[in-house]
Parts: structure tokens; sequence; C-alpha cells
């Protein structure tokens, strides 16, 4: 079978912010200074990770262990400095909920817009506006502007609107700790019913319960490198003795 | 080359849905909306000719005309290059989260740009009626001159998106660009008093003077713009379009790592 998203050899560099140079001046005097090098930082380091489809597949490591970042290259965020990154299917990115929301818009706007940048059609939209406003119960608020929301009901928006279509791939970030208890539940109701219909999901999350509830094979990841690969028992057990 | 294509197809409704988000927030609470868009340059006419036919006196028949003529295009020009210029940097959070194709939000800026340049249009009707001016078959041709500017402003826009994210100082430096163009420019003054200096040579290497004469040919003087301004045009407009598409295509893949 082919693998859904191949990671082959990947790395990724970051330029520190401290060294940044992007002002004609500065980039002028380290030119003729012969300075001009960039403070290096590997985000990843040679990582490969294969997943099949209709594999739920879990990241675990400790804060900047380049989680996100793994996460963004197969989104195409990011291009991978060095290596490769194949994927097989349409992706709906729960990267960070609700990019390119307009604060300034309403609720109703916003979900046009969201579903744009989403890559999705008017028609698309049109058809699928009433379930967006259905699984995030908020018909009474559609035309207040955003910026009157609080981030709770923001976040429901935004998943409700990357989950609207039935993606090959599925791309959770620490989603399923925004919201309420009961809207967590209804999430993770959405995802099982994703994953039931064929969706490969990729799961990052502190909360090793939960990967142990859902994942069926885990990565973990510590400073850019893969210390460990397998079924989720596994690992998980490695990383909780560890930590 | 049908991928891309394919690509840009799939996103238009981003595009679309980016200039009405522009248009409702450039006009949010403002009584008269849109309609912003044609008295603007109807106000800015009028302070300009009270104060050049007092002060200066420049021997332009139907100077209201010529004046909006030349101010339309320019404004177009400053406004959709300056606009593109901060385009992605200012949508940074969002390029930070998905993928979307970078050349949108440049591509978005002119077009916005571009649909205010035909409202503003409306403004130079009416004051081509109030002065009587004879309306000419050659006004149609004028959207040629239009168009191909639209096509220069996206090179350009293209080219400063992808340079200010590097150099911030590009940003500082176009204004002055900008400065220097409009006085290079006939807009308020007639390309008569540029004979005897070396702005008869210089001039013509401005693009933005070819736009506007061809553009004024065509509303004022009622001729089709010719082979020659045809040409120019349009070299200028391909030129801008290849360079400006050709840097924004080799760096973007860079533009995460410094926005
Ligand atoms: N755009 C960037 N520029 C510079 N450094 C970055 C950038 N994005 C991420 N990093 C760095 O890369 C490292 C990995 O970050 P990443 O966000 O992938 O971690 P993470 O595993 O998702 O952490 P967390 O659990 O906190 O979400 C961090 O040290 C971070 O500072
Ligand atoms: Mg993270």
């Amino acid at each position: 079978m082919e693998p859904m998203v191949s990671v082959k050899n990947v790395s990724m560099r970051f330029n520190l912010a401290s060294e940044k140079v992007d002002n004609l001046k500065e980039y002028l005097i380290k030119f003729t200074k012969g300075s001009l090098k960039f403070e290096e930082f590997w985000a990843l380091k040679d990582v490969s990770i294969e997943i099949m489809p209709g594999d739920v597949y879990g990241l675990v490591g400790l804060n900047g262990s380049g989680k996100s970042t793994l996460l963004k290259t197969i989104a195409g965020v990011l291009k991978p400095t060095k290596g490769t990154v194949t994927v097989n299917g349409s992706i709906a990115p729960l990267i960070e909920l609700g990019a390119g929301f307009d604060m300034d818009l309403t609720a109703r706007e916003n979900i046009y817009l969201n579903g744009a940048v989403l890559g999705f059609s008017k028609k698309f939209m049109d058809e699928h506006f009433q379930d967006i406003v259905d699984f995030s119960e908020l018909h009474d608020f559609l035309d207040v502007p955003l910026k009157n929301y609080s981030s709770g009901m923001v976040a429901r928006i935004a998943f409700a609107i990357a989950t609207a279509t039935k993606p090959d791939i599925l791309i959770a970030d620490e989603i399923l700790s925004v919201g309420d208890y009961r809207f967590q539940e209804k999430c993770e109701n959405r995802m099982k019913e994703l994953m039931s219909g064929g969706t490969t999901v990729i799961l990052v999350s502190h909360s090793i319960e939960q990967v142990r509830r859902m994942c069926n094979k885990v990565t973990w990841l510590e400073k850019g490198n893969v210390i460990m690969t397998g079924p989720t028992e596994e690992v998980c057990r490695a990383y909780s003795t560890k930590y | 080359m049908k991928n891309r294509f394919a690509t840009f197809w799939r996103y238009r409704f981003l595009l679309s849905n980016l200039i009405g988000r522009d248009i409702k927030v450039k006009y949010r609470r403002s009584k008269l909306g849109i309609l912003w868009s044609v008295l603007n340059p109807l106000l800015m006419m009028l302070v300009m000719t009270a104060v050049f036919s007092k002060f200066f006196r420049f021997d332009i028949p139907n100077y209201p005309v010529y004046l909006l003529s030349g101010q339309l295009l320019f404004t177009f020009f400053n406004e959709s290059s300056t606009a593109a210029m901060g385009s992605v940097l200012f949508s940074a959070p969002l390029i930070k989260k998905v993928y979307v194709p970078k050349y949108i939000f440049p591509l978005e800026k002119s077009c916005f740009s571009f649909l205010n340049l035909f409202f503003s249009m409306i403004a130079l009707m009416f004051v081509m009626l109030i002065t009587r001016t004879s309306f000419h078959l050659s006004l149609f041709a004028g959207v040629i001159p239009m168009f191909l500017l639209f096509m220069f402003c996206t090179g350009v826009g293209l080219f400063l998106a992808a340079a200010a994210i590097f150099f911030r100082d590009v940003m500082h430096f176009w204004t002055v660009i900008v400065t220097a163009l409009s006085y290079a420019t006939p807009i308020f003054y007639p390309e008569s008093i540029w004979q005897g200096t070396f702005m008869v040579y210089l001039g013509r290497l401005n693009p933005l003077y070819w736009y506007v004469t061809s553009f004024r040919g065509c509303v004022i003087d009622g001729v089709f713009p010719s082979v020659v301004s045809i040409g120019v045009c349009t070299f200028f407009a391909v030129a801008a379009l290849v360079v400006g598409a050709s840097v924004f295509w080799k760096t973007q893949d860079n533009f995460i790592l410094y926005i």
C-alpha cells in the first residue's frame, strides 16, 4: 500500500530572530565586514516518517521539539531545507485554528473568508454553510463582528469550517484543548466520524491519555530528532518513564 | 503549467473574498461608502485645478480633464504598488499557518486598486460632461492603456512584495521613488515644458509617461493609441511582469523565514 504521507530525511533550518538582517544598511555593513552569517537553528534534523492510509498518527515531545514544524512541512506551509515530503491526498490543516480570520468582519463573512483560505469554492461554502453554523452552535451571533466573540467561540467556528469537507488527511495540532468540555467531546466525535470514514489523522497532543486513546502509531520527537517510532503503547510507555 | 492554473482557479474564490474584504474594510463606517472612490478624485481635482490655474498658468486646454485623467492613472499606480508591497508581510499570520499561493496577496491588491480605478472613471466622465468635452469613440480604447498599466503595476507589485520581505527599507525607498515619478510624469503640467531640457529624453524612459499620454490621447484628443505607444506600453508591462514574477517565484519559499 502506498503511504499517505511520506517524510524523507527532512531537515528544517531557521534563522534566529536576533540575527535577522532585514534592512539594507545592516546588510551592507555585515556584507563588507564579511560577517554575513546567520545564526542557524535546526528545528528538524533528518526526520523520516511514513503514514499509511487510515492511520491515526500521534506526535509527542516537549515544547519546542519540532512537532508543529513537522506538521507545517506536511501541510505545505514550510518548505523543508533538506529532504522531501510527499502527500497523496487533500489536507485539512487544523494547525492554528482561525488562520485568516478578520476580527473586524462578522462571523458570516469570516466563514466564507476562511473557507476561501482553505481553498473551498463558493458553491461548496454555500452548501455547507448551514452545517458549519449548526456544528458551531452560534446561530444567534452570525452577524456580530468576530472581535466580540470569546476565543472558544472563534475556535468552534474554525473547527467547523476546517472539518466541513471530508479530507483525506486531517492535521490536528493541539486543537482538542480549546473550547469547553462539551465542545471538546463534540470535536473528538467529529474526528472519530471522519476516521471511520477512512480519513488519516495526524495528531499532536500534550495529553498522553488522549494519544493512547486515539492513536495507533506514535513518533517521539526531541530537539528535532526522532527518538522513537512505533506502536502507541510502546512509545508512550518509554516517553512516560522518561518524563 | 496546467497544474498551476488549476491551483489559481481553485483559489479564485479567495481572491474575490479578499477583494470583498478590502472594500468592506475601506469603507466601513463611512456614510458615503464606495461613493468616495468617485468623490475623492473629484475633490482632489478641484483643489489642484484651483491651485494650478491661480498660481501656475499652464497653457492647457480643458485643464480639469487633463489633470484628472493623468491623476487617476498615477494614483492607481501609486495605490496598487504600495498596497502590494506590504501585502505579503501583512498576511504573515495567515501564511504561517495555512498553505495559500502567496502571489494571491499582491495580485489581490492590484485587482482591488484596478476596480477602484474603474469606479473613479465615473468622476472623469462627470467632469467631461460638466466641461462639455466632446466624447469620442476612442474613449473606449482608453481601456487598452489602462489594462496594460494594470499588468505593469502587477509586475511591480510582485517585485516589491518580495523585496520588502527581505529588506524593509524598500518600503521607505518606494515612497521617494513614487514622488520622483509623479514629478517626472506630465500630470499637472504639459509635456511641452520639458522642451530644451534633458527631460525630453529622460522622460521617455518613465513608463508612466507612456500610459498617461496614451490614455489622454484616447480621452481628450479622440485618437486611438498609436502602434508605437501600444508597443512601448506592452513592453514595459511584460518586462515588469516577467521580472516581478520571476523574483517572486525564486524567493517565495524563503518568505516564511523572514516574516
Ligand atoms: N518561524 C520560525 N523562526 C525561527 N524559529 C522557529 C520558527 N518556528 C519555529 N521555530 C523554532 O523551532 C523549534 C520547534 O518549534 P515547534 O513549534 O515545532 O515546537 P513544538 O514541538 O510544536 O512545541 P509546542 O509543544 O510548544 O507546540 C522551536 O525552538 C522554535 O523556537
Ligand atoms: Mg506546537
